[in-house]
């Protein structure tokens, strides 16, 4: 074990498995899992009280690392068994990381019903607009016009913003953040862990690999500059008069409504009944 | 006259003198900058964002510490490093910045 490598960090990793981790040189889900990571130490919840739930890709991988309490499961249902262990234990502080295609593709029925139940879940979607895993098969999120490996001519469809998405399906947080701007991401997903209700933090990443190489981003400085380069702060872009432009997207947190949250209305319909027998 | 010059000559000579404190202040904090070379993948974020390009790379791609002293410890390689492979520490504490 490392010494003289930040402590903080490494206070929370399992230390039997192989480092370093698995994830590509420059791989944006080693950023989104230092600043978790840290989000947890601030808030200073118990490894004990904490559940990393994640589902198939890159990042499914995250939890293997993480010293919590971890569930690795199927594909795009990582919000399924989150809201199992919510309903049977909710006083642990549960977290579903998902990928776009684990979120939006396979497992975006459950992520539209998850938001609208607004149980006290906290669902951290790292976007990096690709199938990465797997070759570089587009995924809902891939922008139009860009190539994937099942897109050599370009993508002819267009895109789910995973953030409005969520609002709309009902969300009582909703935060948008980039690997690139990591202070204001650990600020996102600390708030996001604290809220009451279901809340998602959307996270723009990276994947140079797939992504990049195929669209003349092919290392992981010029896709960071991409991303602080197209990142609009959500309050600069309600002052704008104009549209934002399409390639661009808003930064920071763009939902926070108080809505009763599930497990306690459930209990309360449970007190109801006991009390009339 | 003379009363009223140094009335107005004070205060500035004390907003000057309090600027210098402040600034010999912020120039004495010096970090050391640790790179933990197992864990490193070379992707090369540290030195690509490095606002005082104290880290530069050599030909395989690795980090090397080049300017030490002009670190700043605004940690963006301690935050942006994938692998957590780097760390900054206040010079004479030791103390870890984050």
């Amino acid at each position: 074990m490392p010494k003289e490598v930040t402590k903080l960090i490494h206070k929370y990793l399992r230390h039997d498995k192989t480092f370093p981790h698995v994830w590509c040189p420059g791989c944006g889900n080693g950023i989104v899992l230092g600043a978790l990571i840290r989000a947890i130490d601030k808030i200073g919840l118990q490894k004990d009280e904490v559940v990393l739930a994640s589902g198939i890709g890159c990042s499914g991988r995250m939890n293997v690392y993480v010293d919590f309490n971890t569930l690795h499961t199927t594909h795009g249902r990582s919000l399924t068994f989150a809201t199992g262990v919510k309903l049977a234990n909710p006083s642990l502080t549960v977290i579903s990381v998902m990928g776009d295609g684990d979120a939006t593709a396979i497992g975006g029925n459950h992520l539209i019903h998850a938001a609208r139940r607004n149980l006290n879940l906290t669902a951290i979607i790292i976007n990096n607009q690709i199938y990465g895993m797997t070759g570089g098969q587009y995924s809902p999120t891939t922008p139009y016009g860009s190539y994937a490996s099942t897109a050599v001519y370009g993508h002819i469809e267009h895109t789910f913003s995973i953030a409005e998405l969520t609002a709309t399906a009902g969300a009582a947080f909703v935060g948008r953040g980039t690997v690139y701007h990591v202070t204001l991401l650990q600020k996102l997903i600390e708030k996001a862990i604290q809220k009451r209700g279901f809340s998602v933090v959307e996270i723009m990443s990276n994947c140079h690999i797939h992504y990049g190489r195929r669209n003349k981003m092919g290392d992981p400085v010029t896709m960071l500059q991409w991303l602080k380069d197209h990142a609009v702060p959500v309050e600069k872009a309600r002052e704008m008069t104009s549209d934002l432009p399409e390639d661009k997207f808003t930064i920071g947190i763009l939902a926070d409504v108080e809505k009763p949250i599930y497990t306690e209305e459930y209990q309360k319909i449970r007190d109801q009944s006991t009390s009339k027998q | 006259m003379s009363s009223s010059t140094k009335k107005t000559e004070q205060p500035e000579n004390k907003e000057v003198t309090a600027l210098d404190g402040a600034g010999s202040e912020r120039a004495k904090k010096k970090y050391n900058q640790i790179i933990f070379r197992d864990w490193c993948k070379a992707c090369g974020i540290c030195s690509a964002f490095c606002p005082k390009n104290v880290i530069s790379m050599d030909q395989t791609g690795a980090p090397v510490i080049e300017r030490p002293d002009d670190c700043i410890g605004c940690l963006f390689c301690e935050l942006h490093c994938p692998d957590f492979a780097i760390t900054i520490r206040e010079r004479n504490t030791g103390k870890s910045v984050n």
